[in-house]
């Protein structure tokens, strides 16, 4: 195990632990979307991945 | 005299969410520029590979202990800088190496430019449509938090295929990001230019960082 791994595995064990009470109080908060609002969002990304695809394809 | 208010009350409050969009903006493009600066001094000093870990770790250490502190005053600018600096110098070592690469500049290009696209595309949608996307505010935490898991997982595992679902995923989340970060500026969720700019530097670093890896990977010279 070298000292990059190790610092690595360090820095997302320290985010992991400071972001999941954010992330749970987010989830308690957050209005609930329609399935319009979901729709208006799962659109985009699904062009984003078309995208990334397509940047995948030509190099 | 309420209904006046009332009148009056929308066109400021409209007044200052443009004002927050443009200096959210503004700081964005300055903290862009700073860090490919940056970069570019870390390509040519070639500092070792640990140095993107420590520049993470520190740029974390920034937003976690010193930004909340400063941003509502003028040293928040400062702390913006200092992150952004940052995290521009610690891509230096990665960008040698995909540099190095047969077809490196194509890739590297294509990232940035990739990058590029999807950030103006999703920030339009968000600013022509002005859809509230509040509602993506807990999913996307908890989604980022699986992806942070995987990846600490990852560095054990070593699993390649777990490195491109990893990356791949982190690009939909951080675009998620930046339609959630978008519709709070629009809607007046956000109001502090500082933290909004981190917020969607912060997106377009990862989206840029994990497509080109994605970029690297599958062109098939990684």
């Amino acid at each position: 195990m070298d000292w990059l791994k190790l610092g690595s595995a360090l820095v997302l064990g320290l985010m992991l632990v400071v972001l999941f009470p954010r992330a749970k109080q987010m989830l308690t908060q957050s209005p609930k979307g329609s399935g319009d609002d979901w729709r208006a969002f799962l659109i985009p990304i699904a062009l984003v991945a078309g995208f990334v695809v397509l940047l995948i394809m030509m190099v | 005299m309420n209904q006046g208010y009332a009148v009056a009350r929308p066109r400021e409050s409209v007044l200052a969410t443009n004002k927050v969009i443009r200096n959210t903006y503004t700081l964005l493009s300055m903290t862009l520029l700073f860090s490919a600066l940056m970069a570019g001094v870390s390509m040519a000093v070639q500092p070792p590979p640990m140095t993107q870990l420590l520049t993470v770790g520190g740029a974390f250490l920034l937003i976690w202990l010193v930004l909340p502190r400063t941003a509502n005053s003028a040293s928040g600018l400062l702390t913006v800088f200092g992150i952004t600096g940052l995290l521009g110098f610690g891509l230096g070592p990665m960008l040698n190496y995909y540099l190095a690469m047969a077809n490196g500049p194509q890739v590297v290009a294509t990232a940035l430019g990739g990058t590029g696209v999807i950030f103006l595309g999703l920030s339009g949608y968000a600013l022509t449509t002005r859809r509230d996307f509040s509602f993506l505010g807990g999913f996307l935490f908890v989604g980022f938090l699986v992806v942070l898991a995987a990846a600490l997982a990852n560095i054990f595992l070593a699993i390649p295929a777990l490195s491109l679902t990893i990356s791949a995923a982190v690009i939909m989340i951080m675009s998620g990001f930046i339609l959630y970060d978008t519709s709070r500026l629009i809607n007046g969720g956000e109001t502090n230019y500082v933290l909004a700019t981190i917020s969607l530097y912060l997106s377009i670093y990862n989206i840029f960082v994990n497509l080109l890896a994605l970029l690297g990977i599958m062109s098939g010279d990684d």
